[in-house]
């Protein structure tokens, strides 16, 4: 047995009795009749938050989640039902129900086998008790008193630090069985400024599958003050936005939500296999100017997007969606891959035991290319250079996508110049990956606070890019 | 009925326990809430069930304030021991927490006392079987609406009920049953080259209440097929017609401006606006929380104090910000029972119905849908993408998307010449269309 498997064991099971012949006979259940496969997820997360605000401690929470996830899947058709209680009865009723979508009753036996993953991509740490509650507050407030120092004109400091502490177990009807031990820490800073009658906001953050002394080692949690201060004040002498199609030069790291809204969203599979994506029956075709070439990389260590094993137990990977402009592949989870013929690529993820799992992004990333950043925006007359960005969404069918800037400027005869107002940028997926001219030499990562919702469930994703230039992008500010 | 009154008292007496237990460890005042739901969501696709999903989620949160420092801690477990466990973890955090001198329970003289029965549990007595033939229904109609109608995501229902009680150290400890019931419908169509996705839904506490599952399927159908063929339109300003579910996004970002957590943090642009005009004189926009059956009806608010029918604007003027007990003494102020919320809000309409709108926008752009986050609670700009219709002389001219609307909330709210009494009736939020003067959109 694996030494996850074991602490999976110690966590989720010991404590109410159950034992690995429980699992067998949950299995039993949910075989035969008719069940092409099932899966058992056993789960308990436990999350920790604190708020400073106006200079003070404000907020100091605990959360436990656990429970058990059971699906049963009968060609296209999922059962699915789960319990907060870890106990044989109650989760021998979330099996039967989630079976009943065949009519006959369970008969077969299962025996799984543990499956202990290649590598570490992080370790299997609790990062609540990786500080002090002391030094927890004490960086909270070396945080907001790095925010204050910058500027006088600093009104409003919030800043929140989150750690999860998740411990999971999958046994499948395929054999499977598989445990992860996944921490993942976070700290956010917002600020408002004022300056006379104008006030604007800025914020930054960052975190990783890390302990807390992550966000201490060079000075990270310092760095995000002074950021968030640095996009205010920037915001505070912001023109309006120009409106209408011109060039767009995007730069390096989280504008890469660009590619997880265009293009990635579109690749995952279940969107694939009911034909509803834009990019559907398209592999093999060109999507993208040749230029670009996007993975989805699960395997990057300690990354917040990162896993070791997915939901499902499948060890993640680095998939090729885009190759020189041409689709490769789609992220698949087990059941969208078995309907497809296809193997899973380990992006079966799930937001908790009480959510199925669905095919969805890690790390989503564009390779470098080999222009010089300053030679990108040198290239451009008139547009618009975004930096930074609030969250976006797409419309899988049609391709339209949107992510909004929250840091741009406009260039003017290959310079930067004015700050803009923040504005939404409008394009179709498939139509502005054609019009990527220019591809940077300058790959960056987020500093990893992204978060992705589908079908109402949240997982934390990383994402990132090199500099790079769109031709025509629709911008959509308020300014001629 | 009986079961149910059972089960509530079960958990009334759960927070109880808890207030007690945290009093034990030393709190000098708690607040406690618990919820208990079971449900049914399944979808069906192209005719066959998809996903059939039996949720049963339970969960309880507890803070506590030692003098004027708070700790809080919450769990989907409701055992004896897990209940010690999450109160100790909540005093725990009230060990590092600063003194802050608004914190606190909501003042004692605050808390309902008036509890009326607000209908709002129905349970959907149906079986698995009957819900699937109901979704079978619903996409059959929208498939069969059209020969474009290509492809599906399915029809859903969803069906959830449970019971919510909170409670405090003030003695007050309340709770209500309630359902809520919807049925959805998402379809793809296709011309050409063009292929389009849209959806519809009802949703309602009681299923008797809710469209019949042809008319969702239909709705969906002909929504999907009305924006086949949309292209862009060039940049330049133009007035904008909100319909009235998206006009329901605009008015909750003017409550989002008026919340107190965002008025103490100076993170509005309504700071200082009370008692001012904010929109046209004609606007009335009202709370009612005590409306049988609605979405957002409830007696007391999230810290127990007693809701009250009141005017959020009337005549166009700002009368009422949306403060719980914390943010009212930050700003030394009164809460307005709106912790966690409000409870059903009405705007009044005008007479116009949706063709008497658009005759009187003339000339520019029917909005039906909004894509993305672009709204600055800050400073009130506004960046979205869109999705809707060209309209000259009145009249619908084609589908339009792929372009983005932009202009400031506070202009924005100034410059509405009309809601129309076509209101929105499946949100708490509800709102007619609204007629905006201009805006700045930008296409090709």
């Amino acid at each position: 047995m694996s030494d996850l498997i074991q602490i999976a064991h110690e966590t989720l099971l010991a404590p109410t009795g159950l034992g690995e012949s429980d699992i067998d006979l949950m299995l039993g259940e949910l075989v035969g009749g008719g069940i092409d496969a099932a899966d058992i997820y056993f789960q308990s997360s436990r999350l920790e938050s604190w708020v400073l605000e106006d200079g003070i401690i404000k907020e100091g929470s605990h959360s436990i989640e656990q429970g058990a996830g059971i699906r049963a899947i009968s060609g296209e058709k999922t059962g699915f039902a789960y319990s907060d209680e870890l106990h044989l009865t109650p989760l021998i009723d979330a099996a039967r129900a989630a079976r009943a979508i065949t009519r006959s009753g369970g008969d077969g036996t299962v025996k799984v086998a543990g499956l202990t993953p290649a590598r570490r991509l992080y370790q299997p740490i609790n990062p609540l008790i990786s500080l002090t509650e002391s030094a927890k507050v004490e960086l909270l407030r070396r945080v907001d008193a790095e925010a204050r120092k910058q500027d006088s004109r600093v009104k409003q400091v919030i800043v929140s630090l989150v750690g999860a502490h998740d411990v999971m177990m999958v046994a499948a009807t395929d054999g499977t069985l598989s445990a992860d031990v996944r921490p993942l820490v976070r700290l956010n800073v917002h600020v408002i400024v004022e300056q006379g009658e104008r006030r604007e906001q800025g914020s930054s953050g960052g975190g990783a599958r890390d302990s807390f002394q992550f966000l201490l080692d060079e000075e990270r949690a310092l760095g995000f003050a002074r950021e968030a201060v640095r996009q205010a004040l920037v915001n505070l002498e912001a023109v309006d936005a120009p409106a209408g199609t011109m060039p767009v030069v995007l730069g390096p790291g989280w504008p890469g939500i660009l590619l997880h809204e265009a293009v990635g969203h579109g690749l995952e599979g279940d969107f694939n296999r009911k034909g509803t994506s834009a990019f559907s029956g398209r592999i093999g075709e060109k999507v993208a100017s040749s230029c670009c070439t996007v993975v989805d990389n699960g395997t990057l260590p300690g990354r917040r997007g990162s896993l070791s094993v997915d939901d499902e137990g499948t060890e993640s990977q680095n998939t090729v969606l885009i190759e020189d402009g041409v689709l490769k592949g789609y992220l698949q989870d087990k059941h969208n891959a078995r309907l497809m013929g296809v193997e899973s690529t380990g992006n079966g993820r799930r937001e908790s035991y009480a959510h199925l799992p669905l095919p969805r992004m890690t790390n989503t990333y564009m390779l470098s290319g080999s222009y010089d950043p300053q030679e990108i925006i040198a290239s451009v007359d008139k547009g618009i250079y975004a930096v930074n960005f609030g969250g976006g969404q797409v419309d899988i069918t049609s391709g339209r996508f949107v992510f909004s800037a929250s840091e741009a400027y406009l260039i003017e005869n290959g310079k930067v110049t004015a700050p803009v107002k923040g504005a939404t940028l409008i394009g179709n997926g498939p139509e502005a990956m054609m019009q990527i001219s220019m591809v940077g030499n300058d790959l960056a990562l987020d500093q990893g606070v992204g978060v992705c919702g589908k079908e109402g469930q949240s997982v934390p994703v990383g994402v990132g890019q090199p500099t790079l230039r769109i031709d025509e992008l629709t911008v959509g500010g308020t300014g001629a | 009925m009986n079961d149910i009154k059972e089960r509530q008292a079960r958990l009334q007496q759960l927070v109880a326990d808890i207030l007690q237990e945290a009093k034990a460890q030393g709190a000098s005042t708690a607040e406690a809430g618990v919820s208990s739901d079971a449900g049914l969501s399944l979808n069906v696709r192209l005719g066959e069930p998809e996903t059939i999903e039996h949720t049963r989620d339970s969960g309880l949160g507890v803070t506590v304030y030692f003098g004027q420092r708070k700790g809080s801690a919450n769990t989907s477990d409701l055992s004896p021991e897990a209940v010690r466990e999450t109160v100790r973890a909540a005093c725990n955090f009230a060990r590092y927490t600063s003194e802050d001198d608004c914190s606190g329970l909501a003042d004692a003289d605050l808390m309902a006392t008036d509890l009326p029965d607000l209908d709002l549990y129905h349970p959907w007595e149906q079986s698995v079987d009957e819900a699937i033939e109901l979704a079978q229904t619903c996409e059959a109609a929208a498939r069969d609406q059209d020969s474009r109608i290509v492809n599906s995501e399915g029809a859903s229902i969803d069906s959830h009920d449970g019971l919510h009680v909170y409670g405090n150290s003030h003695g007050f400890i309340s709770g209500y049953p309630s359902s809520r019931h919807s049925i959805s419908c998402a379809v793809v169509g296709q011309d050409g080259d063009s292929m389009q996705r849209d959806y519809w839904y009802s949703q309602s506490r009681r299923h008797e209440d809710l469209e019949t599952p042809e008319a969702v399927g239909r709705m969906a159908a002909e929504r999907t097929i009305s924006r086949l063929g949309a292209r862009r339109i060039a940049t330049g300003e133009a007035p904008v017609l909100f319909q009235a579910d998206v006009a329901v996004g605009l008015l909750r970002s003017f409550l989002g401006a008026i919340r107190g957590s965002a008025l103490y943090r100076k993170a509005s642009f309504l700071l200082d606006h009370l008692h001012q005009p904010v929109f046209p004189e004609f606007v009335r926009i009202h709370e009612m929380p005590y409306l049988p059956r609605g979405l957002g009806s409830g007696a007391f608010d999230s810290e127990g104090v007693a809701t009250r029918e009141q005017d959020i604007v009337s005549d166009g003027i700002l009368r009422s910000y949306l403060l719980d007990s914390y943010a009212a003494r930050k700003m030394g102020m009164q809460t307005t029972g709106n912790a966690g919320g409000v409870h059903n809000l009405r705007t009044t309409s005008g007479s116009l119905d949706r063709q008497g709108l658009l005759e009187k926008m003339g000339r520019g752009l029917l909005v039906t849908e909004l894509m993305g986050q672009g709204v600055n609670t800050v400073t009130g700009d506004y960046s979205r993408g869109a999705s809707g219709f060209w309209v000259e002389d009145g009249e619908i001219q084609y589908p339009v998307e792929e372009i983005t609307i932009a202009g400031n909330l506070k202009e924005m709210m100034l410059g509405l010449q009309e809601i129309g009494c076509d209101a929105e009736i499946r949100t708490s939020v509800q709102t007619g269309s609204w007629l905006i003067d201009h805006m700045m959109i930008a296409g090709q």
